[in-house]
């Protein structure tokens, strides 16, 4: 009698892998490629592509996917303490009016308007969101949503700051290289910055707030405080995204605070896999040349965003980036039970 | 100094909804002091913490702590004065190795003021502080994912947690429950120099007999009322104590 | 005089709106951003009913609401369970399926004049100086009709007892035997149902368009946000609150105004009381 052959699949780090981790020394080229490598390769993508898209559509193209990125970056900070937003666009679209509005009304250069509206933004947002913090993680998520939508209809119906017309001729940026590059070193930056802080000790208290807060209470730390400083930093960068598009377009309109400023960061960060920066960064590359790619879809492209987000949230959790990464590290073989 | 009282408790109600879970319960604690806290399942040990470390609003009463009103303050603001506690259902940051479990409270400002802030320093006072409870320095022990230790390590792993904010009083709720023999007779003496050193202790417990051989002074709870408050013997000697433990061996 | 009648009717309005968002949010501790959603997908039901099949009003309407019923069902049932304990991620699948359904339904063109519901009843009856559609007065007796039965339905019957089990404890209610996760089910098909409903009697004032699907559901947050998400009084007296505060405004100021009340009404309560106006969240008393 014979017993079927079973297999159970088994997953062993690299050797290389092992000998990074616990070697200090990185002895050979080829180790230190193996760790550098994929952390290089496509920062110098990104500091590069800027040539080859130049003066091109896809110049949009690669001037979107920063400035998305950085909503995205912004969103996963905010959701590795444990604060859900639903409303990434309040951010984008502060930022915006800050800087238009400066530069319309009080004639200020982008120069002075951009930083203005990044902090000045910043202080805004996580005044408003500030007394939510307090309430289950539910509410903070349901006013985030609710906000966005209510400015946008309040600058429709009051008619300031432009009302429907937005406010037009704004002072654009001296070069298109500059914004390009603003952009790109913002993401950059972000991107390497959020994940130092994250496996800084600074960071390991914001997890253990989204992990267990009574547990961090009990170990003298104001979670309060550090909720708010994440959704300052994570507001910041949001809102300077939105100054940034305001003077690349030269142009805010109430748009700035719609869905579409929400969705696309959300369905990219969900599907980069939340808690890791760099999939924020590569599910934004992914989406958004995937969206200009079906732009004859129109409004369509929503319900794939939202589609893909309900995929991925079904599907692939963990998200892209963790997968790749572990079949970077390790190998899967069945083995014989 | 010695008889410097470091916790007042007065008149201390909670009531949820109509249930009432502490009853007008009032006692001083003195510095150095190694209070038994102990009373039946239900009997408001758990919830008398949670009021005196922040975790849960009275109804009516005040607490006190070395002159400060800290009656409905924030957990954190507590604890930063120096209460530290456990928990009676163990939480560690299973995802974290052990010794990081320990950062959070190397984190807060009143740690913070003790200097050593930069990254890197804190890990090895974490490393320092488990090997004073007993996970060896040497070994994988104090790096292992906290999620993967046994349950009497967890448990202390919660001690050190609670030491490593350098409390002057610090609260135990049920920290030997699911504790092996050999566990409990490991950290016990733990505790008591700790104890011989300065630090107030209470500690809420079920295993009466390690218990009393460490405290002095032991209160009784039965509802949420005080039944009883003296020396382990006088305590366990009240009638009304007895009857509360109808069933329950009690040695000595 | 026309205050108070355009106020209630008003009130009653985003109370409709807002009941259902409460109801499913309070026992399956799930906001079901697809509620507006819900509501625009029973009007347009109903809609392709009445006019591609030729069923009665009554009979699409019914149709539409079961149908939706179900549809709220099979959200939590297919999505939600998979995804339960989670919880960033149950917040994140509500808001894109309702996405999903909204944008749908655009690209489907499912807006402007011809898209109208017909009035359940014709005409107007002048009260004092004010000509008041019959539809409205029918919106304010489904409403009452509503608020009556769903007391009794959480008050009497087995089914709304569990609910109410499930809202206070759900340890104990699943303890007690109760199925939590049918009844989470339920109730977010019984909150579908009565996105429809409230669709049902307030699409007829107007036309229907897909914008709806947004605007309900910050109707829908922002009066949960002031009165109280899971509290039902709450709810009602917010209805009351902005409902009339909107029509004054609107009377004595630029019509345009509402949003402006709905928006210094919910900073107004974030920075007084958050929770809400009977919301009960202490939260530090809840998981220790």
């Amino acid at each position: 009698m014979s017993e079927p052959v079973r297999y159970r699949r088994e997953r062993i780090d690299r050797g290389i892998k092992v000998r990074a981790d616990t070697v200090f020394v990185l002895a050979t080229l080829r180790d230190m490629t193996y760790l550098f490598l994929p952390r290089f390769l496509p920062v110098l993508a990104l500091l590069v592509l800027p040539f080859f898209v130049s003066g091109g559509y896809w110049e949009k193209v690669l001037f979107y996917s920063c400035m998305f990125a950085l909503l995205a970056l912004s969103w996963d900070l905010m959701a590795s303490v444990g604060l859900v937003s639903l409303g990434q666009a309040l951010f984008f679209g502060v930022g915006a009016y800050i800087s238009g509005g400066l530069n319309h009304y009080l004639k200020m250069p982008i120069y002075l308007s951009i930083p203005l509206a990044t902090l000045a933004g910043a202080f805004f947002c996580t005044l408003l969101l500030v007394s939510v913090l307090r309430l289950r993680g539910v509410y903070f998520s349901m006013v985030t949503l609710i906000l966005p939508l209510l400015f946008a209809h309040l600058i429709e119906t009051l008619d300031i700051l432009g009302g429907t017309h937005g406010l037009l001729s704004l002072t654009p940026f001296p070069s298109g290289w500059l914004a390009m590059y603003l952009g790109i070193f913002a993401v950059i930056i972000c991107l390497f910055g959020f994940r130092k802080l994250i496996n800084e000790d600074f960071g390991l208290v914001l997890k253990g707030i989204k992990d267990d807060d009574r547990v961090v209470m009990a170990g003298g730390i104001n979670i309060y405080w550090y909720k708010a400083q994440a959704i300052f930093i994570a507001g910041g960068v949001g809102c300077f995204a939105g100054a940034l598009m305001t003077h690349y377009y030269q142009f805010v309109g109430r748009s700035v605070f719609a869905l579409d400023y929400t969705v696309l960061p959300l369905a990219s960060a969900v599907l980069g896999g939340p808690g890791s920066f760099a999939g924020a960064t590569i599910g934004t590359f992914l989406l958004v040349p995937l969206s200009e790619v079906l732009r004859a879809l129109g409004g369509l492209r929503m319900a794939l965003y939202g589609a893909i987000l309900i995929a991925a949230l079904v599907i692939l959790p963990e998200g892209l980036f963790h997968y790749i990464e572990r079949k970077y590290h390790q190998f899967e073989r069945d083995v014989r039970v | 100094m010695q008889d410097e009282i470091i916790l007042k408790v007065e008149h201390l109600t909670k009531r949820f909804g109509g249930v009432v879970a502490v009853d007008d319960v009032s006692f001083d604690l003195r510095k150095g002091e190694f209070l038994g806290l102990i009373g039946p399942n239900g009997s408001g040990k758990t919830t008398l913490i949670n009021l005196i470390t922040g975790f849960v609003k009275p109804t009516s009463g005040k607490i006190t702590y070395r002159d400060a009103n800290i009656t409905a303050k924030a957990p954190y603001a507590i604890a930063c004065l120096g209460v530290s506690r456990s928990f009676q259902m163990v939480r560690a940051f299973h995802k974290l190795p052990a010794f990081k479990n320990l950062i959070v409270p190397l984190y807060s400002p009143r740690v913070k003021k003790f200097g050593g802030g930069r990254y890197g320093e804190r890990d090895d006072v974490a490393i320092d502080l488990l090997d004073d409870l007993g996970f060896e320095r040497d070994s994988a022990v104090p790096y292992k994912t906290a999620g993967s230790l046994p349950h009497g390590y967890l448990k202390r792993l919660d001690l050190a947690r609670c030491m490593a904010l350098r409390p002057d009083l610090l609260i135990l709720d049920e920290l030997f429950s699911g504790m092996a023999m050999s566990e409990v007779a490991a950290t016990l003496p733990l505790i008591e120099k700790f104890n011989r050193e300065g630090l107030t202790i209470v500690m809420a417990e079920h295993r009466l007999k390690e218990l009393f051989r460490v405290a002095n002074r032991v209160i009784v709870l039965n509802f949420g009322r005080k039944i009883a408050d003296g020396s382990p013997k006088e305590a366990m000697e009240t009638e009304e104590v007895q009857k509360a433990y109808l069933g329950i061996e009690v040695d000595g | 005089m026309e205050i108070f009648i355009y106020g209630i009717t008003n009130s009653v309005t985003l109370a409709l709106i807002a009941i259902g968002f409460s109801l499913t949010f309070g026992i399956s501790g799930v906001p079901n951003f697809a509620h507006g959603a819900f509501y625009l997908l029973g009007g347009i039901l109903t809609w392709i009913f009445i006019n591609q099949l030729g069923i009665p009003y009554l009979f699409s309407a019914i149709l539409a609401i079961i149908i939706v019923g179900f549809l709220g069902f099979i959200l939590y049932w297919g999505l939600m369970l998979r995804l339960r304990g989670l919880v960033i991620n149950e917040v994140i699948a509500t808001l894109a399926a309702a996405i999903v359904i909204i944008e749908v339904l655009r690209y489907l063109g499912f807006s402007g004049f011809t898209y109208v519901l017909p009035e359940f009843i014709k005409g107007s009856v002048q009260i004092g100086k004010v000509w008041l559609d019959y539809q409205r007065i029918f919106l304010v007796g489904i409403g009452i009709v509503l608020i009556l039965f769903l007391y009794l339905f959480t008050h009497r019957t087995r089914v709304g007892l569990s609910f109410r089990a499930i809202a206070q404890n759900e340890r104990t209610a699943i303890s007690l035997g109760i199925e939590s996760d049918w009844t989470a089910a339920l109730s977010l098909a019984f909150g579908s149902a009565l996105a429809v409903v409230a669709g049902l009697a307030i699409l007829p004032l107007g036309s229907i368009d897909t914008e709806v699907g947004y605007d309900i559901l910050i109707y829908a947050l922002a009066v949960g946000i002031v009165g109280g998400l899971e509290s039902v009084p709450g709810i009602l007296l917010a209805s009351f609150i902005l409902g009339f505060s909107q029509i004054l405004v609107a009377t004595f100021f630029k019509a345009q105004w509402l949003t402006v009340v709905t928006l210094a009404a919910i900073v107004i309560i974030l920075a007084v009381k958050p929770s809400g106006i009977f919301g009960k969240y202490k939260e530090l008393e809840e998981r220790v």
